[in-house]
């Protein structure tokens, strides 16, 4: 089984300001890492391949420095890797994104199966999975809790709704986001990451692709924009309550007790 | 395509500009300034540059002709037939939106045996209810559901369309919005309509402290999703109004790669989501054993225990616990915070509450800003106080 993760690299941290004098976005620090629920995706492919043999891809969308996150694949046990990175896919949202990464995927390989996390800790859409499907024109299976059966030419997965689990079989080649928790991931392995110091990583710019067309990618190609970004406010009223903390939990009760909630 | 071209003549203090870049995409090579591949095309650098240092430069787009889209819709959001509640909050919105331009609402809504349920929308302000009634929408299945949802688009054409951020609606709504090309913006916290049709979305964005307000200039339709207990749902109208339209779509377009095999469904337990009391353990709470005093004043309350992201990363607490965005959103009668700092994620997630009651060390704390009562101090010392005060009061009426 030929199996493709989409991988993402996000800030390390999620500390992010804007200075209210200049409007300007400040970002602490530069530290990055992969993201957090692509691990599960990963995780999983591996299980995957441990048990009914095949191959491991990765592939992602950034800046050079993103190769880190590839490299990181690796020493979790990933047999290949991809990196889609051209200053022309800048500015791009889910769209474009999506588009940008299926041009990629189809570059870089057939694939049976292709694992997403559920979605980013930066973005938080969890709209870029299914986008890339439809792109892709393979079906797609979201919240995919366990692996029932797999056969060679589908897999029987547990679909995680909110008041049912539904176990679906899907044809290959298809699309499937994991849950978070569908297994514990593995730590990168110091044996790996030195073996896989050499190994390339594929890379692919807006020239390698099918499609050409600029206007499809970055700024161009994404319908939605950012008109401007803004600190939130708060019109709700408050009172804000500095005294020991004997005195707090008398007003804290009081107050409980006011509105009715001990009774 | 849309570009930025640097003017390295116009530059004074390289250090400068590369400084005002949020995503270090702009290189020094050589004594000369490039923009690499993690540029987000933010323009920061043009606004706050060295007057003329990076320009713009923009595309020549060819404008779409808006009047040929109509409308707002939302898609009936249900499981089995029985319609999830916020699809009503999304009619309330659409009909405040669509109220602006003077247009009509539509509702969507695909599954099997639906017919009869169809009427309970016509008592929330839908003008037209399209229904597709078929045996092979028994089941969501993502490419049978795109393709009707592909069929109603083509016949409406709706200027906007709102789904709700369920298991579901995030799996269709996307899919949706790559076939028709256009934007989607996830999870919305606000919706506003402009004169010319363009819907006004605002969500939190860069998972940080910070809204964004973002357009669909120039495709339609404009899809956005957002979550349940957002928009407030407005007063069942005792009289129907508007009318039912039953459609239908060939069969062939139904095929699909996916089966249901079966379903099975999960122990009933109380969610957080049900809730009227929720307490909520944040960062502050020190040890996993700590929990208990959160859980016992949760008790006391008749009410549960919730948590912010980092106490469920720590795998003190399950995921369905977790209160945000990456989490669930509430909206209970009362929350009282334990030591919760108030991210923006996870303040999305619950600050429509009625009454919200914090508890934090920190006179800063960001979640001071939303709480209703803040209590600056300790929750080691104020939660058993709480606790023995609720007991006493008890003990003393029963």
């Amino acid at each position: 089984m030929d199996i493709l993760v989409c991988i993402k690299q996000v800030p390390g941290t999620n500390e992010v300001k804007i200075d209210p004098v200049t409007g300007v976005l400040n970002r602490n620090g530069v530290d990055s890492k992969m993201n957090p629920y692509d691990l599960y995706a990963l995780e999983t492919a591996l299980r995957l391949k441990e048990k009914h043999g095949g191959k491991v891809s990765v592939i992602s969308m950034g800046p050079p420095q993103a190769q880190a996150i590839i490299r990181e694949a690796y020493a979790m046990g990933a047999d290949e890797g991809a990196l889609v990175s051209d200053r022309k896919f800048g500015g791009a949202d889910v769209l474009a994104t999506s588009y940008t990464l299926s041009q990629g995927i189809k570059k870089f390989g057939k694939f049976d199966l292709i694992l997403c996390g559920k979605q980013t800790t930066d973005g938080d859409t969890a709209q870029v999975g299914p986008e890339i499907a439809e792109y892709l024109n393979i079906p797609s299976v979201c919240n995919v809790s366990k692996f029932t059966e797999v056969m060679t030419d589908s897999v029987s997965v547990a679909m995680d709704m909110p008041h049912d689990v539904e176990i679906v079989q899907v044809q290959f080649p298809c699309l499937l986001t994991v849950e978070k928790d569908i297994f514990q991931p593995r730590l990168p392995s110091y044996i790996k990451k030195t073996a896989t110091k050499e190994q390339t990583v594929q890379m692919y710019c807006l020239q390698d692709f099918d499609d050409k067309d600029e206007k499809k990618y970055g700024l161009s190609g994404s319908p939605t924009q950012v008109q401007r970004i803004f600190p939130p406010t708060s019109d709700k009223k408050r009172e804000l309550w500095v005294e020991s903390g004997t005195v707090l939990a008398d007003k804290m009760f009081e107050k409980i007790s006011e509105l009715k909630f001990i009774q | 395509m849309a570009k930025l071209v640097v003017h390295q003549e116009k530059i004074s203090d390289l250090q400068e500009l590369l400084k005002i870049c949020p995503f270090g995409a702009m290189e020094e090579k050589g004594g000369k300034i490039e923009i690499n591949a993690a540029c987000k095309m933010c323009q920061l650098c043009v606004k706050k540059g060295p007057k003329g240092a990076v320009e713009y430069v923009a595309d020549e787009v060819q404008a779409i002709d808006k009047s040929q889209w109509q409308g707002v819709a939302v898609y009936v959001d249900h499981v089995a037939g029985v319609i999830h509640p916020v699809t009503y909050e999304l009619l309330g919105k659409a009909k405040e939106l669509a109220a602006k331009i003077n247009q009509p609402v539509y509702a969507v809504f695909m599954g099997k045996s639906i017919a009869a349920g169809s009427h309970e929308l016509l008592h929330y302000g839908a003008d037209k209810v399209y229904v597709y009634d078929d045996p092979a929408l028994e089941y969501f299945k993502i490419e049978a559901y795109t393709a009707v949802f592909e069929n109603f688009i083509d016949k409406v054409k709706p200027a906007a369309i709102l789904v709700g951020a369920t298991t579901v609606g995030r799996q269709l709504a996307p899919r949706t919005a790559a076939r028709f090309r256009t934007g989607l913006t996830a999870d919305c916290t606000v919706l506003d309509m402009r004169e010319n049709t363009d819907l006004v979305q605002i969500r939190p964005a860069f998972g940080g402290n910070i809204m964004a307000q973002i357009l669909t200039p120039n495709t339609r339709p404009q899809m956005a999703t957002v979550r349940y207990k957002v928009m407030q749902a407005p007063k069942r109208q005792a009289e129907e109004t508007g009318e039912i339209v039953s459609c239908a779509i060939e069969p062939e377009k139904l095929q699909c790669r996916v089966e249901v095999l079966s379903v099975v469904p999960k122990e009933k337990e109380k969610t957080i989501d049900s809730a009227e009391v929720l307490v909520v353990a944040g960062r502050g709470v020190k040890k996993a054993e700590d929990l208990a005093m959160v859980q016992e004043l949760a008790d006391l309350l008749g009410g549960q225990v919730a948590s912010t992201r980092p106490i469920v990363e720590a795998g003190w607490l399950d995921a369905k616990h977790q209160v945000g965005l990456s989490g669930r959103t509430v909206r209970p009668k009362l929350v009282i915070t334990c030591g919760v700092s108030g991210a923006v994620q996870f303040v999305a997630g619950m600050n429509h509450s009625d009454v919200i009651i914090s508890i934090n060390k920190d006179p800063k704390a960001t979640i001071f800003q939303v709480a209703n009562y803040g209590l600056v101090g300790d929750i080691y010392e104020i939660v058993p106080k709480m606790i023995e005060k609720i007991k006493a009061a008890k003990g003393v009426s029963a």
